[in-house]
Formats: structure tokens, sequence, C-alpha cells
């Protein structure tokens, strides 16, 4: 009898703590949905962007030279702004006060005389005919038309007045603002103009810094899991070494970013902003985890493989890198996935090394300005533009893209290195 | 006879811990020189002595005298990793690299320079398997994975492995613990095989066996060497009492 109740109770205690189990991996996938989705929700908007069609002349003989190329002192010193806005305005033949012509400018956005200008100067054929070239609208028609804009405020306290509310309806009814796919985003750098926006400077930035940060940590990791595990007596100097490491690995991040400004931008002179010292600081910062990782996946290769090698007479580091390392290889590169993918992520220690900086250029090669992907995210999300909020949603649902395509690669690799026993 | 292995007071310790005590043994060159006594009375360790694997173990330090061919083995002037392919190891576990069968046996040759083109690597590969009994079972698949086949032919492929550096001696340490008796048979008439071209230590638990391949046989006890003699005699009519209690089963 007393048995039976024991083992009931043995049984429930199984159930509840199956029970618990469950509960917490729903809970946990319910805020994975809640972020991904709430991200998503905000973000997909900004995929399209409001385009306005206008009809343009541009008359060759003012910019093209002699060769029926376009000259670049003729192309700098033609009024883009105003051909644009002149073009913008024939659709509102009613409008004639200076105020008003200002109010309706505001409509199409500042950069679209400089948008105009390079179509031109890459379409050397399209001068002296009617073209119609599909121009950025401003950031606030954007949002108005995503239907992002507050109307229930004051008429001052708005950045939209009545009279643009309007003309904009007036557009949408006539085609005149369409949304279309928002191209800008996935050519261009970082901009002050939320429209003319784009996040391949951060990525080609995040790439060519993950680049040196796997340069850098991989093979330094290596080297120094493999001395301490095959190499190192064990002394206080190497008790010393292996709690370090283990310290560094829990130091905060932005101490990496203040150890880099100090001793790569100051001490070394290296230029600031740039992909290479950003791979550096984020290097020192993942070679802890890295060697930490490699040496538990050393380990867990059976000591008789070392063994059957050292009895042949390999020496140590034969033994090291012909058996052990390549048997090892799965967990080390999940090791420096984990790393690279903590790297990816971080963005205060860029801060300090200056990767923070408004660079509207995608960078070219490791040592020019550039900045990374989660530091993009900052800056947009400190924007005071509407505009600009949807736009980094969107940026961090690239970064999480970018993160499984790291991790796939992990596995990829991970799948090609296991060996059955 | 020639003695390969001559050793002299050999004392090794693990730390603090002494793991052999005062060990004089010497080893007839070409001849099987079995190992036996309880679990922790040494013999492994003073197996690993011979080929210097102890180096790799923290903390065991070694002292007394060791001549291979009247070589100091611990001297200054050897390099462990040469002495290795002069003494080649089988271990307890089958330990085969989780590559192919040829890679397996070609591993050695290769680290060593022994093979001057693929076509005499292949040669020896094919040697070493045929002089370990194996080359029947493995000609169709060279190139499969050793890990796939056997327990009692992993073992083998262990020992084609070690033959292929072309050692002087082979050491043994338990190399059938892991097998069935039948695997333990084949490898039995194996090492009666080689015994023609190698010296053999075999490190063993079963007095069956020691009885079956050596002609010597020695009898560790808590770190000291009780006995050594003909096998013939120390399992027929034993000088020490110890010996007498450990093979009639009263120890062990």
């Amino acid at each position: 009898m007393n048995k039976d109740k024991r083992l009931k109770k043995r049984h429930a205690r199984e159930k509840r703590l199956k029970f618990y189990g469950i509960t917490s991996i729903c809970i946990a996938l319910m805020m994975l949905f809640t972020l991904l989705s709430s991200i998503t929700l905000n973000g997909y908007t900004a995929m399209q962007q409001a385009y306005i069609p206008l009809k343009i002349i541009v008359p060759g003989e003012k910019l093209l030279n002699s060769d029926g190329e376009v000259d670049a002192q003729k192309a700098l010193l033609f009024n883009w702004d105003s051909k644009v806005k002149k073009a913008f305005r024939t659709n509102f033949p009613e409008v004639k006060s200076r105020s008003d012509k200002k109010e309706l400018n505001r409509l199409i956005s500042s950069n679209s005389g400089y948008d105009v200008k390079q179509f031109f100067i890459k379409n050397v054929d399209a001068f002296d005919n009617e073209r119609v070239i599909w121009i950025t609208a401003s950031d606030d028609v954007d949002q108005y038309l995503k239907g992002r804009f507050n109307t229930n405020i004051s008429e001052e306290d708005r950045r939209l007045t009545n009279k643009q509310l309007n003309w904009i309806d007036r557009m949408r009814s006539e085609g005149l603002v369409k949304l279309k796919f928002n191209k800008n985003f996935f050519t261009s750098a970082d901009s002050r103009e939320p429209e003319s926006s784009g996040i391949l400077g951060a990525v080609v930035g995040s790439a060519l810094t993950m680049f040196v940060t796997v340069l850098l940590s991989l093979p330094l990791a290596v080297m120094a899991s493999i001395y301490l595990e095959y190499f190192a007596k064990p002394s206080r100097l190497t008790d010393f070494i292996e709690v370090n490491i283990n310290n560094l690995a829990a130091v905060p991040s932005i101490v990496f970013g203040l150890l880099g400004l100090s001793l790569f931008l100051s001490f070394f002179g290296l230029p600031r902003s740039v992909p290479l010292v950003g791979g550096m600081v984020l290097a020192l910062m993942t070679i802890p985890t890295v060697i930490i990782a490699t040496r538990a996946s050393i380990r867990a290769v059976p000591p008789s493989i070392k063994d059957a090698a050292l009895g042949l007479g390999a020496s140590k580091m034969q033994a090291a890198f012909h058996h052990v390392v390549p048997l090892a290889m799965p967990g080390i590169l999940t090791g420096t996935i984990i790393g690279i993918a903590q790297a990816l992520g971080e963005s205060a220690p860029l801060l300090m090394i200056g990767m923070v900086a408004f660079i509207i250029d995608v960078p070219s090669s490791f040592t020019s300005p550039a900045t990374a992907l989660p530091v993009q995210i900052f800056m947009w999300a400190d924007s005071a533009e509407r505009a600009f909020y949807e736009r980094s949603s969107l940026a961090i649902m690239f970064l999480v893209v970018f993160l499984i395509m790291v991790n796939l690669v992990a596995v990829i690799l991970r799948r090609k290195f296991e060996k059955k026993w | 006879m020639k003695n390969k292995f001559e050793t002299e007071n050999v004392v090794v310790h693990y730390g603090t811990k002494i793991a052999i005590d005062n060990i004089s043994l010497n080893i007839e060159a070409n001849n099987i020189t079995s190992l036996i006594g309880p679990s922790g009375c040494g013999k492994s360790t003073f197996l690993r002595c011979l080929n210097r694997m102890n180096d790799t173990i923290d903390g065991c330090s070694v002292s007394g005298k060791l001549l291979l061919d009247n070589e100091d083995i611990y001297s200054d002037e050897i390099d462990p990793v040469d002495l290795r392919a002069k003494v080649g190891m089988v271990f307890q576990k089958p330990n085969p690299f989780p590559k192919s069968i040829f890679e397996n046996i070609a591993y050695g040759p290769k680290i060593h320079g022994l093979a001057k083109s693929k076509a005499e690597l292949n040669d020896i590969v094919l040697q070493s398997l045929e002089r370990a009994g194996l080359i029947d079972e493995v000609r169709d698949r060279l190139h499969d994975s050793a890990t796939g086949l056997s327990g009692g032919q992993q073992q083998r492929i262990c020992i084609a492995r070690a033959i292929a550096v072309n050692p002087e001696v082979i050491l043994m340490d338990e190399p059938c613990s892991a097998l069935d008796p039948i695997a333990t048979a084949v490898i039995e008439e194996l090492l009666d095989q080689l015994s023609k071209d190698f010296t053999i230590v075999i490190v063993t638990h079963s007095m069956a066996q020691a009885a079956r391949v050596s002609t010597k046989t020695a009898f560790f006890h808590l770190g000291k060497l009780v006995e050594f003699g003909e096998t013939q005699k120390i399992f027929t009519n034993p000088e020490e009492e110890k010996t007498q209690n450990y093979i009639t089963g009263r120890i062990g």
C-alpha cells in the first residue's frame, strides 16, 4: 500500500517536471514570436517607399561635352534641384505664392535633384527627350501614405500642414504618388534623409569587420588552445593564464572598445572608424570564447587517438594537427561561430573606436571609414524622423538574417568535418 | 640469447606516489615476454617506460637505467619521437584513426619518410596488412573507414599500423582485453608469427594467455617485480609464494 503511494508520488513528480519544462519552452517560444512579429510588423513597411513620377526634359547641349559625355564641371553647375521642383510643380498649376511653392517643394525628397543628376550621368542617351523619372517623396509623405502619420494632433505641431495633406490626397487619387519597392534601402549607405538611406554600407562594413575578426581570432585561439592543452606543463603560470582567459570572456564588451581606443588608435595610430580596427577589437573580444570552446572540443577527442599517433612516433605537433584538431574541428567551428555571432551583434566596442560615424559611402576597403549593422540600427533608432524607425526595424530583420546565415555556414561546415566513429 | 632491453633499478613516480619500485628486468630479443599481475601493479607503467610514453603524463618521473641495445633511452641524446619509431605500441582498446584502412597503415611510414613513392607506400601497406594476417579480409575495402571493422579486426589494424613503421620492438598493453575469444585466438596466433621478426613485450590480465604465448613471464605485485623467469617454470613451479597465490587465483 505504502509502496503504491510512493510510486504514484514519484510518477506525479515526473509529470510535474515535464509540465514545467513544456511550459518554459512555450513561454520562450512566445517571447521569440512576439519579438519577431513586432519587429516584422514595424519593419516590413520599409520595404516600400513613396515615389513620385516626374516628366523631365534635360537639354543635352548644356551638359554634354564634344565627345557626347557628361561634363563633370557643367553637371556640377547645372541647377538640378530647380529642374526637379519645377517639373513637380507642373502638376499643381494653381499654386502661385512663394510660401505655397515652398510648402509644395517639401513633399519631394531634398535629395531628388542629386538622384536625377545621377540618372542622367548614367543614361547619356536620355537627354533632350521627355523622360518619366520616379523620384523619392519626402519621408513625411511616405509615412502619411503608410498610415503612420498622426493627423489628430494640432496643425502647428505636425510636420505636414492641412494644405500639404490635401495635396498628397490629390496626388494619391491621381496616381501622382505611389508606394514602390524601396530600392535605395538595399543599394545605398546612410543618409540624413530617411528616403535616401540604405543598409548596404552597414552590411559591407559588418562583413569586412567580421572577416578581420575571423582571420585574427581563429588561428590565434586555436594555437593558444593547442599550446595550453598539449605543450604547457601545469604550473602556477598556466593556471593564471587559464583563470584569466575565463575572466576575459566575461569582460564587458565596452572595455575592449576602450582598450582598442587607447591601444590601436592612440598608441599605434591606426585610423579611426575603419573595419580593420573594428575587426581587431572584436577579435580581442572573441578570442577567449573561441579558446574555451576549442579547448573543450580538443579535450573531447579520445586521448587514445593522441596516444596512437604518439606511439607511432609522431611528434606532439603532428599528433595535434594530423589527428586531434581535425576531429575537434566541428567543436572548434561551433565555438568560433558563437564568438562571431556575438561579435556581429556587438555595437559598444565599435562606438569607442569611431565606427559610429555618419558615413554616406559604401566602404570599399578595410581602411575606409565604415559602420556596422548594429551601430547603424542604434543610430537610426536614435533619429527623430519617424521613417527611420521602420528602417531600424527592417535593419534588425537583416541582422537576424545575417546571423541565421552565419549559423547555416556553421552547420554546413560541421557536417562536412564531422567523422563517423 | 641477446638482450634487447636491459633495465636496472627503475623507479617511477606519479607526483609523489610511487608506481613502480626498483625494477630490474632484461628482455630478450625476438622473443615474447609477458608481464602479469593484478590491476595497479605497475606492469603497464613499466611497459610505457620502454618507449617513453610516460613522458606524455604530467607529473610522471622515471629514474634508473633503461637500455635499448646498450643505449640509455632516457638520455638527452635520445629523441622520444625517434625511439617510438623503433619501439612501437599497441594499446588496450583498439584505437584506429577515424580514417580509411589505407590511411591508418600509411600514416607511420609517411611521417617517417619510409616510402619514396606512392607505389612503395602501397607495398608497405599491403605487406603490413599481410603480416598482420588481415589482407584477405580487407583487400577490397582498403579505402573504407577503419572504424567500421570489428573489434578484433581493428586491433589487427593497430598491429599492422605498428608493423608498418618497421620497429624492432612491439609493446602490447592488454591487446586482447576488449576482444572476444575467437578474435583473441587469432591475435595470439599472430603474435607467434611476429615473434620471429620482432621483440614483443605484452601486458596481459589473462594468465592463460601469458602461458600460451610467451617464453618469459614477469610477475608484478604492488609496484615490485616478484618473480621473473621461464614461463613454464613460473606457471608450474614458481619460487615465490605470492606468485603461487596469484596464479592459483588466491590474490588478484
